[in-house]
């Protein structure tokens, strides 16, 4: 029978299906932070249960630390607790952690792939829905709740009901300044929020094969956002290469052994999908979301909808909410919506080729008078790297603010946060109500598009630049 | 899971139907990085004046039922939010059993992961054990999971229901966990083979 990347993965991490109980899933790889996890723990503790495979276990410390003024204490009791409570459990289980003063500290689906954590077949967990990021490497990688971390932990499995497949299939080639994330947003335009779900999609054609794996893990993060458990890439070349040599990818016998295994698991040609979604590169855009929801998000050279523009009632519904929210009114050109703040950072846009195309953009430029840019690296290694390439320079001189790493503004829980009515341009994933802050309006965009807002005080189609 | 067992205890009595879960446990205890030690804060704005000093009013504060491990209750127990800090901040104070007429759905699965064992009694049933315990405050019952009894001084006791996958669980403190524990032998061999298989993950 001809199978589907997800189904060979699949099946060969199937450990038991015991009638009257869902099928148990083997997990290679079990990630984790400090929000989800302590509960996980003490339920270990409580139990008298073990960490079952330490090894299997990378952790950091990303969405309550600081992204300024590392050396002072933690401000936020609450916060504080958190992250020694990781500290302490990581220590007592023996596992891998990146603390914030770790030089390999960063926001857990960006440290992840830059030390080799995750190859292609893997099935990969953490209790966060983002964990989609990795499929970019062929591995079947989904979020999960803080029972089943605990449940990971103990037995390395998981009781799995088995999700449908769906193709996206995106031939022909982005115009020079759309990106990844432009595609991101555009499937979620066409499919809706509900679009994948109970699916994991994979993504597939020339423009996918085209993109770097910055790129595909941008594309596969946002699989979550579509409604899809998980997004998956088939392996290639670009794969291999990017993992060649990383601290946790196989070497010597191994690699020779590993890239066989590798190399056998795109879908096969015919492989049955549930579903199939075909787009064509060369229309997309740079997006703009103008609500509340990813949904809801246009090209740049558009208008804003209007309520009567849907006919679905809940649609029109959610339409004139969204308005509402955003402060924005119906019709407006999108290159007309003022920004207040910009944000370039998180595990959606964090990475090395964000900062140079942001600062590509950035170069000779000044931060509009009112608004307030910052730059949060995804984790030191891509500070590191922008700062030996020499990008910092050019967001300082540009007078933006370049930080310490963390997921600072994409969730807003380290203190990081807009405030009530403030307008963002953010490269990260989430446009709800109260994101960013309470009161926040968020827009989300590609490192580009953020960094293009950010000299001229609104949207611009940077295409024109 | 603690394996539920048959025992004797005191059966406190909270004569309120639709206790939701915000009573059970109020929103600003559930910051906290533990599952434990939430019993402190059970039935808080209830249990407690606003100077933090014992509602010697709240039926629990009786010293009649100090010590209960059986909660007798009003009907459609445990609605609202799907929090599973209630079955855990009512597991903490000490409650292993709660006997009502009706549950809130969320509410009823949440306790078989937590150790605590839902009786269902019928209307009637539970009005006799509410007279009983009003009569006799401190009166104690014996619960019999493995026959399915209720056993009371003044013979109101009865033989409850319950769904035979979930007694087994209870009786033998299995959680999801523990059912997939129960496949170790399994997960063994599989991994065995993956070793072999991927010998890379491994190194
Ligand atoms: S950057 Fe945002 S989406 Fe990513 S892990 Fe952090 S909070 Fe979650």
């Amino acid at each position: 029978m001809k199978k589907t990347m997800y189904e060979k993965i699949w099946d060969s991490h199937l450990v038991v299906e015991v009638p009257g109980q869902a099928p148990l899933l083997y997990v290679d790889r079990h990630l984790m932070h400090e929000v989800t996890s302590p509960q996980a723990f003490e339920g270990l503790r409580l139990a008298n249960r073990k960490v079952r495979n330490p090894h299997s276990i990378l952790a950091t410390m990303d969405h309550c630390v600081p992204t300024k003024d590392r050396d002072l204490p933690i401000a936020d009791p609450i916060a504080k607790k958190q992250i020694e409570t990781m500290a302490n459990n990581c220590q007592e289980n023996g596992l891998n952690l990146y603390d914030m003063k770790n030089p390999n500290n960063g926001v857990i689906h960006i440290v992840v792939p830059e030390h080799g954590f995750v190859h292609p077949g893997m099935v990969v967990v953490c209790g966060d829905s983002h964990t989609a990021t990795h499929g970019a490497f062929g591995a079947l990688a989904f979020g999960i709740g803080t029972s089943e971390v605990e449940h990971v932990m103990v037995s390395q499995t998981l009781p799995q009901q088995k999700s449908k497949t769906m193709l996206i299939q995106i031939d022909g080639e982005l115009s020079k300044y759309a990106s990844a994330k432009d595609i991101a947003l555009a499937i979620t335009g066409k499919i809706g929020t509900a679009g994948g779900t109970g699916h994991v999609i994979e993504y597939a054609g020339d423009a996918i094969t085209a993109l770097s794996m910055e790129g595909r893990m941008t594309l596969c993060n946002m699989a979550i956002e579509a409604g899809a458990r998980a997004g998956l890439v088939a392996p290639d070349q670009k794969t291999y290469d990017y993992l060649k040599g990383r601290e946790f990818t196989p070497s010597g016998k191994n690699w020779d052994a590993a890239l066989a295994y590798w190399k056998s698991l795109p879908s096969d040609d015919g492989a049955k999908f549930d579903t199939v979604v075909e787009l064509n590169a060369s229309k997309i855009e740079p997006q703009v979301t103008w609500g509340t929801s990813p949904e809801q998000v246009t090209g740049v050279t558009d208008i804003i909808p209007a309520p009567e523009d849907f006919d679905d009632e809940i649609k029109r519904q959610a339409c004139t909410n969204a308005l509402d929210y955003m402060g924005l009114k119906a019709h407006t050109k999108i290159t007309d919506i003022p920004v207040d703040l910009i944000f370039i950072g998180s595990c959606t846009n964090g990475r090395i080729e964000d900062f140079r195309i942001a600062a590509e953009v950035t170069k000779g430029k000044k931060v509009a008078q009112g608004v307030t840019a910052i730059a949060v690296p995804g984790s030191y290694h891509v500070k590191q790297q922008a700062e030996e390439e020499g990008l910092d320079k050019i967001f300082i001189d540009a007078g933006w603010e370049w930080r310490e790493p963390g997921c600072s503004m994409c969730l807003a829980m380290n203190g990081d946060e807009l405030t009530v009515g403030q307008r963002s341009a953010s490269t990260s994933n989430r446009n709800f109500e109260g994101r960013q802050g309470k009161g926040g309006r968020t827009h989300l965009v590609s490192p580009a598009m953020a960094a293009a807002a950010a000299s001229a005080g609104h949207f611009v189609d940077i295409r024109n630049l | 899971m603690e394996p539920y067992k048959k025992h004797e205890s005191i059966a406190a009595l909270l004569n309120r139907s639709n206790v939701d879960t915000d009573q059970i446990i109020p929103k600003q205890f559930l910051k906290k990085v533990e599952r434990s030690g939430f019993g402190k804060h059970l039935f808080h704005d209830w249990r407690f004046n606003d100077d933090g000093s014992e509602n010697t009013d709240f039926e629990l504060n009786k010293s009649t039922f100090k010590g209960a491990k059986i909660l007798v209750a009003g009907d459609n127990f445990g609605c609202g939010s799907s929090r599973e800090h209630a079955p855990w901040a009512i597991a903490d104070y000490g409650f292993n059993t709660i006997i009502s007429s009706s549950y809130a759905d969320i509410f009823f699965n949440n306790c078989f992961k937590n150790s605590i064992l839902p009786i269902v009694a019928t209307k009637k049933q539970l009005a006799s054990l509410m007279k009983e315990i009003s009569e006799n405050e401190g009166v104690r019952f014996i619960v019999d999971l493995e026959n399915q009894e209720l056993t009371t001084p003044a013979n109101n006791g009865f033989t409850f229901e319950i769904d035979p996958f979930r007694k087994e669980n209870l009786a033998k403190g299995l959680d999801d966990i523990g059912l997939t524990l129960l496949q170790t032998d399994k997960i063994d061999q599989y991994e065995e083979k993956h070793k072999q298989s991927y010998p890379w993950l491994w190194v």
